[in-house]
């Protein structure tokens, strides 16, 4: 598995996931494609279509109404396939945590890899959570 | 020509290894030439190779929905028929053999590629899907006639020649067709309507992602996915030749001729992602308007002159 996932790791394809998020960071998520920061480098490109992706870059608190679809969305997806939560929403609900719609613990909902901070997370600081999986997948 | 040999074409030289591998690399120059364009650096060299291992090794998810073995057999019969047009342009191009009408069941071969995207998608059972499919008729109904005048002209000029090998040949007698009046026209209209049938911007119509979400390959993942991916590469390297061997005389591949041939095909491809990169996705009712209306007269012009001699 040691080629594949290195091949793998050359060519995340990531699907964009709002679970009922601010916007905020799915527009830092954007910037990320720009010519400043342009992860083409590193092979990631954003896919339109659940059936293509490797990563699912899930935003926002993942609120009761929108958590059987995300739960849907990841069984769509051909595995293997990484869920990376953006933003300080997922992961600790951020000023929306005292919300009577938020699902408590999102990984009932879908299992997640890996959680990169920030409200919203600095471009860079996503590029760098990218660069952590890749390493993770050529170890 | 023994069966090993021709296995030999179909398998390594002009047909599926050199295709593949060629086009493969030909859709790298596409992505980093278009970065280039955005001002952005683009992906490394062997980007598409690591896209196709990774997609043969994703899970193939078959819909429950549709008709599986139509889905499923869709991608790799278009690969077959790439092969086979790719293996019979590449023996014209580079050992000038083929049969009489060759030229022919070329034009047909393409056309089973466009049915078979349309067969694929429509099969997955997915509305988007669907549309794309549609559309991708309708965009068959745009271009081909277009596409079939401008290939007369070339057998016109070479004398009512219907084999690839005898064009070249015609054109190395009396230089390339691309010189006269009606092959500039042709070969205009020629490179419009290869952006039409490899559905480049600015005819991505079946395609469009940003409101059909890649269309007929929407519900592919895994392996059929690599293959339409492979496929589209090939055609980067298939219409391209085409072109060099209809209007640009041909390869002479001894001494300076081998940086010519290179200089010809790279320039077509270089010609195609301008053309890509700097327009906009058409209406489908502007891309009919714009074959129906302006390509098809202004080809049958072309013909006309022709058969005159200009």
């Amino acid at each position: 598995m040691g080629w594949y996932n290195k091949r793998l790791a050359k060519s995340l394809w990531v699907f964009h996931v709002s679970a009922s998020p601010c916007n905020n960071c799915d527009i830092e998520i954007l910037d990320l494609i720009t010519p400043r920061y342009d992860v083409e480098r590193f092979g990631i490109k954003l896919v339109g279509s659940v059936r293509h992706a490797d990563v699912l870059l899930l935003t926002g608190i993942i609120n009761q109404k929108v958590a059987p679809k995300v739960t849907h969305i990841y069984e769509q997806a051909p595995k293997p396939v990484y869920v990376v939560a953006v933003g300080a929403c997922p992961a600790s609900g951020c000023c929306f945590k005292e919300s009577y719609n938020r699902t408590p613990v999102p990984e009932d909902v879908i299992p997640i890899d890996m959680y990169i901070p920030g409200c919203p997370p600095k471009p860079e600081a996503m590029i760098a959570g990218v660069a952590k999986l890749m390493e993770v997948l050529n170890a | 020509m023994s069966i090993a040999a021709a296995i030999l074409y179909l398998l390594i030289f002009p047909g599926l290894l050199f295709t593949s591998v060629l086009g493969l690399l030909v859709g790298w120059v596409d992505r980093k030439v278009s970065a280039r364009f955005q001002f952005r650096v683009g992906p490394p060299l062997f980007q598409n190779f690591n896209d196709f291992f990774k997609l043969l090794g994703k899970e193939t998810i078959i819909v429950k929905d549709g008709i599986h073995s139509l889905f499923v057999a869709a991608p790799f019969v278009a690969f077959g028929t790439l092969v086979l047009i790719s293996t019979m342009i590449g023996g014209a191009l580079f050992f000038l053999q083929g049969f009489t009408g060759d030229l022919i069941v070329v034009m047909y071969l393409l056309m089973v590629y466009s049915v078979m995207v349309v067969l694929g998608g429509t099969s997955s059972g997915n509305v988007y899907a669907s549309i794309g499919g549609g559309r991708e008729i309708k965009l068959l109904l745009a271009d081909e006639l277009a596409f079939i005048l401008v290939l007369l002209v070339p057998i016109i000029k070479a004398g009512y020649e219907l084999q690839l090998g005898e064009i070249i040949a015609a054109q190395t007698a009396q230089g390339m067709f691309v010189g006269s009046v009606s092959g500039v026209i042709a070969f205009l209209i020629g490179l419009l309507c290869i952006q039409a049938k490899m559905t480049l911007p600015p005819f991505h119509i079946p395609e469009a992602e940003t409101e059909i979400v890649e269309g007929p390959f929407m519900e592919y993942s895994g392996g059929p996915l690599a293959f339409w991916k492979l496929n589209h590469y090939m055609m980067w390297v298939i219409f391209p030749f085409l072109l060099v061997l209809l209007f640009w005389g041909g390869f002479h591949l001894s001494g300076l001729g081998i940086l010519w041939a290179v200089l010809k095909y790279l320039l077509i491809v270089v010609l195609m992602i301008v053309i890509k990169n700097t327009n906009p996705r058409v209406r489908i009712d502007t891309a009919l308007n714009f074959f129906w209306k302006y390509a098809t007269p202004l080809a049958f012009i072309a013909i006309i002159l022709a058969v005159l001699g200009v």
